[in-house]
């Protein structure tokens, strides 16, 4: 049959089973939306084409599903680039279309030309630019396949305007996926796997230290098996967040800069470490040199390239999570006891449990309102969080049961990230109550986003922890910099409760701690439009306990 | 400890492959010390003889980093294997008459051959590994360097493949 190459680009999309793309038009896109015209895949027109990548992103980690979205050459290509440093950043499978000006056109500065390919370069798995027609259906195949598999990313392909309007005699063929210089991993070493079981078997203070590969590669249930057989306990990282019930007894919370005291003295307490799916970040580990000094360390990874990049380990483990760790499990007994490493943690636990105090002028401490979402959804909503102390609080206070619930821009720290993942995610997730953690500062980022919200009837909850500063700056300011509190007082700010009802949200202000159920219920009733809350927080609140930066884990400021 | 690796990147023949390799070299911070680039037997299929110096764990991360790009088929570290290495250099030397016998001499030592004679310059071209092309350039410094081009280091493995 005789199709152009925007139609045969929907025919690809249909035959990757995309249901939803997010996108914005354009000059050189023109084509594609013709296409979409006709064609029964929901598009979603966001306001920005940033938003456009992060609604993608976030509907990519709230279902495990590749993420698309599409934007028009030039402006509309480079304004999708954070968002896709964002999904490169935290492993999220995406395919990002991208216009482009003709062929003849290319390099000649033609009208919204911007070299994509080369801009993302540095930011994307691989990316493609389509020179002909002919090349669009393995080129887009290979693109979903690149994205998903192994250690997933995001994928640009560049699409010229010209490529996208000849007509081909097309033919859909089932031909495999066949790239020489990429192969899926299969497998793992089994000699690692007894050598791994074997330490295991001996350790005496053994903790479970787990990243976001867990969540990626389906492996909550093999995590859970594998604390549970051997009584391990298991700290997260931020990415980690919900691949272990928050609720267990073996659960240790998050580690790292803003982790809880518990879990950092267990790592500097442990006899082993099991690091599964997670890759050493600096935020973790504080000063490199002093992480887990007394640990054997064993690390699984889907990613070669992630063993020993930032320290040496002991038994590496190149696998699936999921498959790897039910290698494990098969090889090990279950043990009854709880030993005294469990008195220690428990004692840690006892002493130093997340807490923070009273407000120091009278407004909501913004703790508060997180333990409170939690409560009242109980640890089943979707949160997707901005960036800064807001996000920090999420991590802390809310009791993640499920993978898949937390959305947070983890390894770039995007501010503006949550209102679009959190639309994304409630296009994915219709049931389940989607809440953005948002700042004042953040929140206004990716703003115009609540007009995608609006237009779509989507009862997504903007919590905004207002406190009129760039919080984190701030306290970094205070804490590192001598109290010069240089441009982060951003209190000249719109009515928020007027700028929702402009846009056509429902808005509310809650001032007072009493009120806070009572709002967050009230919103959570509201099933047709998005809400914005602005909740007036205690300005000085600041985020304990805290690992300077450079520091090692135990000599954590706060939460005593 | 830091040693000079020379690694041969077998990669598609594609645009922007050189970039792709060369852009991740600078992101991680490694510096590459000499890169040449040429088609192989297959038509389809780049070579890329990088040199790259750092220990053990830079290689490694390096050799890793270079498999995940999609364009990257295979690696071999020609470093630690029995291999035949060869670089190309051109010199412009000064020559008046007073000299172009000794310079002569000097080319006739290193089996290296003269390509152009000028009326006060000679070009000569130089092939070898890497300390026979550093011991001709230091021959020919007394006479003037005017111009030195070289091409960076190409390897092959001897023999066949245990």
């Amino acid at each position: 049959m005789q199709l152009n190459g925007a139609q045969i680009l929907l025919h690809c999309l249909k035959e990757q089973q995309v249901d939803t793309v997010f996108g914005y038009p354009g000059g050189a896109v023109l084509p594609i939306y013709d296409a979409l015209y006709d064609s029964d895949i929901r598009h979603i027109l966001t306001r920005h084409e940033q938003g456009a990548a992060h609604a993608a992103d976030g509907y990519a980690r709230a279902t495990g599903k590749v993420g698309v979205c599409i934007a028009t050459s030039g402006p509309g290509a480079t304004n999708l680039v954070t968002g896709i440093a964002t999904a490169y950043m935290d492993s999220i499978p995406m395919v990002c279309f991208t216009g482009q000006v003709g062929t003849a056109l290319i390099g000649k500065d033609a009208f919204q030309e911007a070299d994509i390919t080369g801009i993302t370069l540095p930011i994307t798995k691989h990316n493609y630019l389509v020179e002909k027609t002919e090349d669009l259906y393995r080129t887009i195949k290979e693109a979903f396949y690149i994205a998903r598999t192994n250690r997933p990313g995001p994928v640009v392909v560049d699409l010229p305007k010209d490529v996208m309007e000849r007509k081909i005699e097309f033919e859909p063929c089932p031909q495999e996926v066949n790239i020489r210089g990429y192969r899926v991993l299969k497998g793992y070493n089994s000699g690692q796997v007894i050598a791994a079981v074997d330490l295991i078997n001996n350790a005496q203070k053994p903790v479970i230290y787990a990243g976001g590969g867990v969540i990626i590669s389906n492996a909550a249930a093999e995590l859970r098996e594998l604390s549970e057989l051997r009584k391990m306990p298991v700290t997260t990282t931020l990415m980690g967040i919900g691949s272990f019930p928050s609720n267990s007894y073996l659960s240790l919370g998050m580690l790292g800069m803003h982790g809880t005291r518990y879990a950092n003295y267990s790592i500097g307490e442990a006899d082993l470490i099991i690091a599964v799916g997670a890759r050493f970040d600096d935020r973790v580990t504080g000063r490199i040199d002093s992480f887990a000094p007394h640990a054997r360390i064993i690390h699984i990874d889907i990613d070669a390239a992630e063993i020993g990049k930032n320290v040496d380990i002991d038994v590496p483990i190149v696998g699936n999570v999921k498959e790897v760790l039910s290698a494990i499990n098969q090889r090990l007994s279950q043990v009854e006891e709880t030993s005294e490493w469990h008195e220690m943690i428990g004692r840690w636990k006892d002493e130093f449990s997340l807490r923070y105090g009273t407000s120091s002028d009278g407004r909501i401490m913004p703790q508060h309102i997180i333990e409170k979402i939690s409560d009242i959804t109980r640890g089943e909503a979707i949160i997707t969080t901005e960036v800064g102390q807001n996000q920090m609080w999420a991590a802390q206070y809310y009791k993640f049961k499920h993978p898949r619930t937390f959305l947070t821009s983890g390894g770039l720290g995007t501010m503006g990230y949550g209102l679009p993942a959190a639309i994304g995610a409630k296009l994915a997730r219709p049931d389940l109550p989607v809440i953005d953690i948002a700042g004042d500062g953040s929140i206004q980022m990716n703003i115009q986003e609540i007009g995608t919200a609006v237009q779509y009837k989507l009862p997504v909850i903007v919590c905004i922890l207002n406190n009129q500063f760039l919080g984190m700056v701030r306290q970094w300011q205070g804490l590192f910099y001598g109290g010069r509190y240089s441009y982060t007082d951003v209190s000249q700010q719109p009515d928020f409760v007027k700028l929702a009802e402009a846009y056509g949200a429902v808005g509310m202000r809650v001032t007072d701690t009493q009120e806070v159920d009572n709002a967050l219920n009230e919103a959570l009733q509201v099933t047709d439009r998005p809400v914005i809350m602005d909740f007036w927080v205690d300005r000085e609140a600041d985020v304990y306990p805290m690992v300077p930066p450079g520091g090692s884990l135990l000599n954590m400021l706060g939460g005593e | 400890m830091n040693k000079k690796h020379t690694l041969a990147v077998t990669v598609e023949n594609k645009p922007g492959v050189l970039t792709r390799v060369t852009t991740l070299f600078r992101r991680r911070g490694y510096n590459i010390e000499s890169l040449s680039v040429g088609e192989t037997e297959n038509p389809t299929i780049s070579r890329m003889t990088i040199v790259v110096a750092g220990d053990e764990k830079i290689i490694e991360q390096v050799t890793k980093q270079l498999y995940k790009l999609v364009d990257v088929i295979k690696i071999v570290d020609l470093t630690e294997e029995r291999s035949v290495e060869r670089e190309l250099i051109l010199i412009k030397v000064k020559a008046d008459n007073n000299v172009r016998a000794e310079i002569v001499q000097i080319v006739d030592i290193f089996r290296a051959r003269i390509v152009d004679i000028g009326r006060n310059s000679l070009i000569i071209e130089a092939t070898g590994d890497a300390g026979k092309i550093d011991a001709i350039e230091d021959s020919l410094k007394p006479f003037g360097i005017l111009e030195l081009v070289r091409t960076g280091k190409v390897a092959m493995i001897r023999g066949g493949r245990p």
